[in-house]
C-alpha cells in the first residue's frame, strides 16, 4: 500500500516538472500506444478484406476513408502500428542488450578487448547505416528477424559509444575497486555496480534510439525493403497508396506524430539527466 | 610533428575503412552466383547457360584476381555492365550523379547559412520565448520522416496550390533559377531533416565557448553582447561548427535515397533503390561504393577538420 502510494506521488512529481509541450507528448504517446493496444478488437473489419471502393473518403463507417485496395485504414492504421511499434521496441531491445554488455565489457576488462570492440564499431559507424542495411536486404530474403536484428546491430554502434563512456567513470571508483577486491564476477560488476549508476542518461537514449528505429524500419518499407505484403507496418502502408497523396499522408502522420512525441519527451529526459549531471559536483 | 602524426593515423584509418567497405561491396556478388544468374535467365535457366554467364563474368578465377581488378576498374569509373539494361553503368550514374549532387549541394546552400544565423540569433537571446519555440520547432521539424515531410509538401504546394511542380524535370535548356524551382520541393524537404540539427549543435557549440573566462572579460569589460557573441565567441566556435556542416553534408548525400523516391527524381538514390528491387546487383555496388566513399571522405574532413582547427584535441594527444 505505502510503495503504491510513493510511486503514485513520484508520478505525480515527475508529472510537475514537465513542461505543458512534453505533458502533451507524454498523453498522446500513451494514447497512441493504448489505441494500437486495443484498437483492433473493437474493429468492425478485417484488416486484409477490401470492403469497400479504392480510396474512398472519410465517412462514419470510414473514419480514415479506404486504402488502394478498398481496405479500412484505421483497422490498417491500427494493425500496422502494432508491427511498426512491436518491431522498433524489439530491435532498441535488442541493441540496448548487445550495445551495453560491449560497452560494460570494453570499460571493465579495458586493454585489448577495448582497443578490439572499439574498432569494430568505429568500423560499422564509418558506413552509412541505411545503405548498409540496403546492401544486407538486398541480398538476403527480407524477414521480420533480420529487419530487427540489422536495426539492432546499427542502434547498438551508438548504445556501446554511450555506455563504454559513461561506464569509463564509474569503474574508477572505489566501490567498483571494492567489489572486484571481494571477488565479484563480471556479470555482478555489469549489473549491480555499473548499471545502477548510469540509468538516467541510458533512458534517453533509448527513446532517442527507440524514435530512431521507428524512423528506420518505416524508411526501409516506404523502399520497399522492408515489411512485405500482405502484412503491413506504417512506413510500407506509405508506399502502398502513394499514387493518392492524401491517403499516404495518413500512415505518414503516424509515424510523425508518434517520433515528434517521442523526441519531445527524449528532449526533456535529455535535460533532465544534463541538470542532474551538472549539479552534481555542487553537492 | 604530433599534430602530424595524429592527422597520418586518421587519414590511415579512413582508408582502411574504404578498403573493408570495398571488400564487403565487392563481396556481394560472391554470396549469391545462383541468383545472379537466375535474375538473368529468370524461368530460362539451364546450367549451361550459367556456366556461360559465370565465364563471361570472370567467376571461374578466383576471387581476389578478380576483386583487384574490380577496384581499379572502379577507379576509373569503370563498373561494368548493369544485368538488366546491358548498358555499361557509367553512363547510368555519370547524369544521376550530377543530379543528386545537385539536389545535395543546392540544400546546403540553404541550410548552411540558415541554421548559422538562426543558431546564432537562439544564442544570443538564449531562453527568451524566440530561443524556446525555435527549439521546440527544430524537435517538431526533424522527428517526422522525410517522406512525411516530403508529401506534405507535395500535397500542399503541387497538388493543391499548384505553386511547384510535383514531379522533378530539369533539363539543360533550363536556367539556374527554374532548375531551382523544379527542384525547390525536395530541396525543402531535406532542409527540414538537417536544417534542426544543424541549428541545436552551432548554438550548443556557442553556448559552451561563452561559458569560457574570457567572455566573462570581455562582458566585463562593458562590451556588448554581439561584440561578444561575433568577434570572440564565434572564432573559437568555427571547429565544432564546421564540423557539424560537414557531418550534415554527409547526412545529405545518403538522405537523398528517401527523398528521391518520394519525388520521383531520377538521381543515383532512386537508380539504387530501383536497382534493389531488380538485384541488379553490379549497379548495387556501383551506388553503394559511391555512397559509402563520399560519406566516409567528408566524415574523415570532418574529423581532419576539427583536429586542425582545435589547439585543445592537438595538445591533448601531445602530451
Amino acid at each position: 500500500m505505502r510503495s503504491l502510494r510513493n510511486t503514485s506521488k513520484q508520478v505525480r512529481l515527475l508529472w510537475r516538472s514537465m513542461s505543458g509541450f512534453t505533458r502533451i507528448s507524454v498523453s498522446v504517446l500513451f494514447l497512441i500506444l493504448l489505441i494500437l493496444l486495443v484498437g483492433p478488437s473493437f474493429s468492425p473489419y478485417n484488416y486484409s478484406a477490401p470492403i469497400g471502393d479504392v480510396w474512398e473518403g472519410i465517412s462514419w463507417q470510414h473514419p480514415l476513408g479506404t486504402d488502394v485496395l478498398g481496405r479500412d485504414m484505421l483497422t490498417r492504421i491500427m494493425k500496422g502500428g502494432r508491427l511498426t511499434v512491436a518491431l522498433a521496441f524489439l530491435a532498441t531491445s535488442l541493441g540496448f542488450l548487445l550495445g551495453t554488455f560491449f560497452g560494460f565489457l570494453s570499460a571493465l576488462v579495458g586493454r585489448w578487448v577495448d582497443v578490439l570492440l572499439s574498432r569494430i564499431v568505429e568500423i560499422i559507424m564509418a558506413f552509412p547505416s541505411l545503405i548498409l542495411a540496403l546492401i544486407v536486404l538486398a541480398l538476403l530474403d527480407v524477414s521480420k528477424g533480420i529487419l530487427v536484428v540489422i536495426i539492432a546491430v546499427l542502434d547498438s554502434t551508438r548504445v556501446y559509444r554511450l555506455s563504454r563512456s559513461l561506464a569509463q567513470d564509474i569503474v574508477v571508483m572505489p566501490y567498483v575497486e571494492t567489489a572486484r577486491l571481494r571477488g565479484e564476477k563480471l556479470g555482478w560488476l555489469m549489473r549491480r555496480e555499473v548499471l545502477p549508476n548510469v540509468l538516467p542518461p541510458m533512458l534517453a537514449e533509448f527513446g532517442l534510439r527507440f524514435g530512431f528505429a521507428i524512423l528506420f524500419l518505416s524508411a526501409l518499407s516506404f523502399l520497399g525493403l522492408g515489411i512485405q505484403p500482405p502484412e503491413a507496418d506504417w512506413g510500407s502502408m506509405v508506399k502502398e497508396n502513394a499514387l493518392s497523396l492524401p491517403v499516404a499522408l495518413v500512415p505518414a502522420a503516424a509515424i510523425a506524430l508518434t517520433t515528434i512525441c517521442v523526441n519531445i519527451i527524449v528532449d526533456w529526459l535529455l535535460a533532465r539527466a544534463a541538470r542532474v549531471r551538472s549539479a552534481a559536483p555542487e553537492v | 610533428m604530433a599534430v602530424v602524426r595524429l592527422l597520418a593515423t586518421r587519414v590511415f584509418w579512413g582508408i582502411v575503412c574504404l578498403w573493408i567497405i570495398s571488400v564487403l561491396i565487392f563481396s556481394a556478388t560472391e554470396l549469391l552466383p545462383g541468383d545472379l544468374a537466375s535474375v538473368v535467365f529468370g524461368q530460362a535457366k539451364t546450367p549451361e547457360a550459367v556456366e556461360a554467364l559465370r565465364k563471361e563474368l570472370g567467376l571461374d578465377r578466383p576471387p581476389q584476381e578478380r576483386y583487384l581488378e574490380w577496384l581499379a576498374a572502379a577507379a576509373r569509373f569503370d563498373f561494368g555492365r548493369s544485368l538488366a539494361t546491358q548498358r555499361p553503368i557509367s553512363q547510368l550514374i555519370g547524369k544521376r550523379l550530377q543530379r543528386t549532387l545537385l539536389l545535395a549541394l543546392t540544400t546546403a546552400c540553404m541550410a548552411v547559412p540558415l541554421a548559422l544565423l538562426v543558431g546564432m540569433l537562439c544564442t544570443l537571446w538564449r531562453d527568451s520565448t524566440f530561443d524556446r519555440a525555435v527549439n521546440t520547432a527544430a524537435v517538431v521539424v526533424i522527428s517526422p520522416p522525410e517522406f512525411f515531410t516530403g508529401y506534405f509538401l507535395a500535397f500542399f504546394f503541387a497538388v493543391k496550390l499548384g505553386w511547384f511542380p510535383a514531379v522533378m524535370l530539369t533539363t539543360p535548356s533550363m536556367s539556374f533559377a527554374e532548375v531551382v524551382h523544379a527542384i525547390f520541393l525536395p530541396c525543402v524537404t531535406l532542409l527540414f531533416a538537417c536544417f534542426g540539427h544543424m541549428m541545436r549543435l552551432t548554438r550548443a557549440a556557442l553556448i559552451s565557448v561563452l561559458e569560457d573566462p574570457y567572455i566573462e572579460t570581455a562582458r566585463l569589460k562593458g562590451l556588448s553582447s554581439r561584440r561578444i557573441l561575433l568577434v570572440h565567441a564565434l572564432p573559437n566556435a568555427i571547429a565544432p561548427i564546421a564540423n557539424v556542416i560537414v557531418i550534415n553534408l554527409a547526412y545529405l548525400v545518403v538522405g537523398v535515397i528517401v527523398v528521391e523516391t518520394v519525388f520521383n527524381y531520377p538521381g543515383l538514390g532512386k537508380l539504387m533503390v530501383d536497382s534493389i528491387s531488380s538485384r541488379d546487383i553490379p549497379v548495387i555496388q556501383a551506388c553503394s561504393l559511391i555512397f559509402a566513399t563520399t560519406y566516409i571522405v567528408l566524415n574523415l574532413t570532418a574529423d581532419l577538420i576539427s583536429l586542425l582547427a582545435n589547439p585543445k584535441l592537438r595538445h591533448a594527444v601531445a602530451a
